[in-house]
């Protein structure tokens, strides 16, 4: 198959392949889901991470 | 204008093209509002290439692919467990969890992460001081990787310039501190990689004559593995190797495994997941990062493996692809890339590296650093207390780390970038793979737990690695020196298999055996820990 000897090979491939389409078919199926509010804590982490970013 | 001329204007022009991006991005984000604000009206698209920029380097390029050439396309399950774990899984199952509990606890670094969760300095300190000292191993293999290519595209250079050549541009890309984190450089960086890489696929199927063609003049070589690489375990490049041989070890464990896994508990990596501004961000991430680490590793390893075909059947070489390098697996992309490749595309392939090499060098300088500023000294010894000194212990911290990669980078041998990243992942998986699982997933796991795992992940792997495991253990010598022989498993299974098949399920046990037994983690700590979810 595939002009590979090996099952376990080709196997491989195929499985790179299908992995990849289930990224491809969560991140559609999810686009538009898990958007968050802005807690306070995010809004330290934020300052710190900037405050941090800054200094090095 | 010769090669180089013309090369060197297209770098030069590139460089400034990233820092324009980076000062750009930098400007848009002045101030917290801005930064939190900017990840909601960015596209998407520049959003999730950015984090493959920071995941693929040139060591997955030229190291890993370079692999696939003496291995064979059984690297693709590698390619299989970087799309499965090091996307899927890591995004959708660690990653929106990591986010909530690292702004929750206000962390910033991977140590500090797994410090504050469990409530320990000394995880901090250990896990930052360690990450300190190993990490440049890691970014030796990048340097190497993009010394390499430097070296086989120009007749002039030798590997000792080159490799001076790529840290001068990284010293100042790296030093221009603005540019961290800002997703545009990266963005840009992941579309050059992806085009590059998509035009190297291309390009090398339709040379070799179409996908399955190419595929069966691999298979049809077989009978060409050299009787040294017959003997231990080499079968064909489109077979795996003999269950149970050597190189069948180290193949399954060392690189599949031992990468495949490690990628989970990576201290540059995991920081990316703190600094997106929602899960739907990650959702997104997920489509294009599957997208783009196929488009890389997937397309490295097979072109790596088509690439005796090539030497062999189309060069006046008529030899595979081990011999035309002399044996160095490291030079096997860029002699590649520099025989069957037009000129134009050598140009692109350069720029597609050094943007595969910047991106993730910066990260892992910055990662060092931190790690020996923030949290060894500053968070750890200091006890939080900063000093005017601080800021500069971070900034000792990139350069000694810098010093430290060059040393490794001129004193490596050859083939030996995806070992070298390979020890630096396994011991990643092993130090924090079970304490980052319970972080997420345990509110069981104590802090003595988390302690007895990191500590025995590091010195399980570091004894496995001098006393048992005989590729490095010969090569390190110390073995030799007090028991009087290469391993002390030598002649056995056992001085072939990788650290992190023996020393990661330990680590595992010790952590949830010690967490039965001690004192919990008090309710409103862990309280605060998982808030919001």
């Amino acid at each position: 198959m595939l002009g590979i000897a090996d099952p376990q090979i080709w196997l491989a491939y195929v499985l790179c392949i299908l992995s990849t389409i289930l990224c491809v078919y969560y991140g559609a199926k999810n686009w538009d889901k898990g958007d968050e509010p802005v807690y306070p804590e995010d809004v330290t982490w934020a300052e710190d991470e900037k405050k941090a970013t800054a200094e090095n | 204008m010769d090669n180089f001329a013309i090369l060197t204007v297209i770098v030069v022009v590139y460089l400034f093209v990233v820092a324009y991006l980076g000062y750009y991005g930098y400007r848009k984000t002045k101030n917290a509002t801005d930064y939190l604000v900017a990840g909601r009206s960015t596209h998407p698209y520049i959003m999730a290439l950015s984090y493959g920029a920071t995941f693929i380097s040139t060591s997955a390029i030229v190291g890993f692919g370079g692999a696939a050439a003496l291995f064979g396309m059984g690297l693709l399950w590698l390619t299989f467990l970087n799309i499965f774990f090091g996307i899927f899984i890591a995004f959708v199952v660690f990653g929106k969890r990591t986010r909530k509990i690292g702004r929750n606890l206000d962390a910033h670094t991977f140590p500090e992460f797994l410090g504050r969760r469990f409530d320990s300095r000394f995880i901090q300190g250990f896990a930052g001081i360690t990450v300190f000292l190993l990490m440049p191993l890691y970014a030796s293999a990048v340097l190497i990787g993009a010394a390499r290519f430097i070296e086989n595209t120009f007749a002039g250079v030798n590997y000792n310039t080159a490799i001076l050549i790529y840290t001068l541009i990284i010293c100042a890309y790296v030093l221009a501190g603005g540019l961290k984190g800002v997703m545009y450089t990266d963005a840009l960086q992941g579309t050059i990689m992806f085009v590059g890489m998509l035009v190297l696929a291309v390009y090398t199927y339709s040379t070799l004559g179409g996908v399955i063609d190419s595929h069966q003049a691999l298979t049809n070589m077989a009978d060409k593995v050299p009787a040294k690489l017959a003997a231990i375990g080499h079968q064909g490049w489109t077979s795996m190797p003999a269950l149970g041989s050597p190189l069948w070890w180290q193949l399954v464990s060392t690189i599949v495994l031992g990468v495949g896994i490690g990628v989970l508990a990576q201290p540059q990596l995991v920081v990316r997941f703190m600094t997106v501004k929602s899960s739907r961000e990650l959702n997104r991430a997920v489509l294009s990062g599957g997208i783009f680490i196929l488009a890389m590793t997937g397309v490295a390893f097979v072109v790596g493996a088509l690439s005796n075909v090539f030497f062999y059947e189309h060069t006046a070489y008529k030899a595979i692809s081990l011999a035309v390098a002399k044996g160095n697996i490291d030079s096997i992309i860029p002699l590649y890339v520099n025989s069957a490749m037009p000129v134009w595309f050598v140009y692109l392939f350069m720029i597609t590296l050094l943007s595969a090499a910047m991106s993730t060098s910066s990260s892992q300088f910055h990662t060092m650093g931190s790690a020996f500023g923030r949290d060894f000294f500053e968070k750890t010894l200091f006890r939080g207390k900063q000093f005017l000194y601080t800021v500069s212990l971070t900034r000792i911290g990139i350069v000694l780390g810098v010093i430290a990669t060059v040393i490794l980078g001129y004193n490596l041998p050859g083939s030996v970038i995806a070992i070298a990243t390979a020890i630096f992942f396994g011991f990643c998986a092993t130090m924090f793979l079970p304490s980052f699982v319970g972080a997420l997933f345990w509110k069981g796991m104590t802090r003595a737990g988390a302690v007895s795992s990191v500590v025995v992940g590091f010195f399980g792997s570091a004894c496995w690695l001098l006393f048992v495991h005989q590729k490095e253990s010969e090569a390190l010598g110390l073995c030799k020196l007090v028991f009087g022989k290469a391993s002390l498993a030598a002649g056995t299974v056992w001085a072939m298999v990788d650290p992190i098949v023996v020393i990661l399920p330990i680590s595992f046990v010790v952590a949830f055996g010690v967490s039965m037994w001690t004192k919990k983690m008090p309710q409103e700590h862990l309280d605060a820990c998982f808030k919001h979810m």
